[in-house]
């Protein structure tokens, strides 16, 4: 019932105006045409919605807007900057670690390299110590040898006096009368040869 | 006839002057509809102002709702019509704005839906595609024209698929109101219909109030059901304004 009057009343505009100027009482056309079909409204909408829409989009691109967009930035900006700031953190902290690891290794190859310079100088002092013993044995040895072959010689010396004694005896006992000493000692250096 | 209102699913869409205005021969009153295009944007306008007001580094609630539309609408008009497409954020922005919270008002019992009227919804959409025709041709000229003839279309084909295009186009503000609109409309007379089973049925006594438990759990329903659509229209008009401002930008497909 309210579609067929509604389209009756798109069909006849005309007819709908005079009938607005009729019945400006309003409730007494209430049923007359459906409400959204009701060309009699129209302009009263349309300039009120103009108006209320202008101003709202007004109030949000000049007020609203710019502040929601200005929150956002700003908001973007400080995470940026905190993200900024926390990797730079981070590398400090990495740069530290580092550092520290570094220093670490410097003092370990230096502990290696004072270790080994101690063991060196320790191997160096003993490899002295022998050497100056070897030598000083080595000395004495031959000091030794050398007292050898001088007792010995001395020995051998006695020896051949020794010797001419004895033969000059052994001549005397023997011959009887004495020998000549240079012909005995003669005799017995050829035959202790 | 009172009678008869309470139960009138067509009643709540009537239009009725506040304060009686005539200019030019026309009427031009400020209606309850009147009324609550100022409550709407009073209240969207607050909503918005208020709850931005401290600028918090970290949102409240309300703030992040307000940013959250606010990001919304922006990335919806970026995703569809790119960098450029961001001048017209102000204009989709308060068109989302001012439909969901109309269309959330409406749900209020006693309250009047101004998008249920077809001609709000059709100067919405004139604004709209008056704004693409607008900007189109001023920024693109006559290469605007581009946008009724797609690439590698084969000669014979032509007429046809300009035809075809141009109607589209022109059908456009039509399918954009009428969604809307038809959306609201049908959403609140089935909504007052089912509260009205439950008005009439328990006039009918003990059998009839057991009845009416049915009718309520539907309009409960139904008004979870509109909730929805009050946002989802919304939504949907600006992701289509999106879209035909997009055509502005980029007439040739």
């Amino acid at each position: 019932m309210f579609v067929t009057s509604a389209y009756a009343q798109e069909t006849a505009p005309a007819a709908a105006e005079g009938d607005t100027h009729a019945g400006t009482a309003v409730p007494a056309a209430e049923h007359e045409a459906f409400p959204p079909f009701d060309a009699k409204t129209f302009p009263s909408q349309i300039l009120w919605l103009v108006i209320t829409f202008g101003l709202f989009y007004l109030f949000l691109k000049r007020v609203v807007m710019p502040r929601l967009g200005g929150i956002i930035d700003v908001r973007n900006d400080r995470i940026t900057q905190d993200l900024d700031h926390a990797a730079r953190l981070k590398s400090e902290a990495d740069a530290a670690v580092a550092a520290y690891e570094q220093e670490l290794a410097e003092a370990k190859a230096n502990a290696n390299k004072i270790g080994q310079q101690a063991s060196d100088a320790a191997k160096a002092d003993a490899e002295g110590t022998r050497k100056k013993l070897e030598a000083e044995l080595e000395k004495k040895l031959g000091e030794a040898e050398a007292s050898i072959a001088s007792i010995k010689a001395k020995a051998m010396k006695e020896v051949g006096t020794i010797a001419e004694d004895t033969t000059s005896a052994i001549v005397e006992a023997l011959v009887g009368g004495k020998a000549d000493k240079s012909e005995i000692a003669a005799a017995v250096k050829s035959a202790s040869r | 006839m009172a009678a008869a209102d309470k139960v009138d699913p067509i009643h709540q869409f009537q239009i009725h002057p506040i304060i009686p205005l005539h200019i030019g021969g026309y009427d031009v009153s400020f209606t309850n509809s009147s009324l609550f295009m100022v409550v709407t944007i009073v209240l969207a306008s607050a909503f918005l102002y208020w709850s931005t007001a401290s600028r918090a580094l970290i949102p409240g609630r309300l703030q992040s709702v307000s940013e959250m539309a606010y990001e919304f609408v922006g990335n919806m008009l970026r995703d569809a019509a790119g960098k450029q497409g961001m001048q017209f954020f102000p204009l989709v922005f308060s068109l989302f704005m001012f439909v969901l919270v109309a269309n959330l008002i409406g749900l209020f019992p006693y309250f009047f839906t101004v998008t249920s009227h077809i001609i709000v919804t059709f100067t919405l959409a004139i604004l709209v595609i008056g704004t693409v025709v607008v900007y189109g041709f001023a920024k693109h000229g006559l290469g605007f024209l581009k946008l009724f003839v797609p690439h590698g279309v084969p000669g014979l084909l032509l007429p046809l698929v300009v035809a075809i295009e141009v109607i589209s186009f022109v059908s456009r503000p039509v399918s954009l109101s009428v969604r809307l609109f038809a959306n609201m409309l049908a959403g609140h007379i089935t909504l007052k219909v089912f509260s009205g089973f439950v008005v009439s049925l328990s006039a009918l006594g003990a059998v009839g109030i057991a009845g009416s438990v049915l009718p309520l759990a539907m309009a409960v329903a139904l008004t979870a059901l509109e909730l929805l659509v009050a946002f989802l229209q919304a939504y949907v008009f600006a992701v289509l304004t999106c879209m035909y401002l997009n055509d502005a930008l980029h007439p040739s497909h």
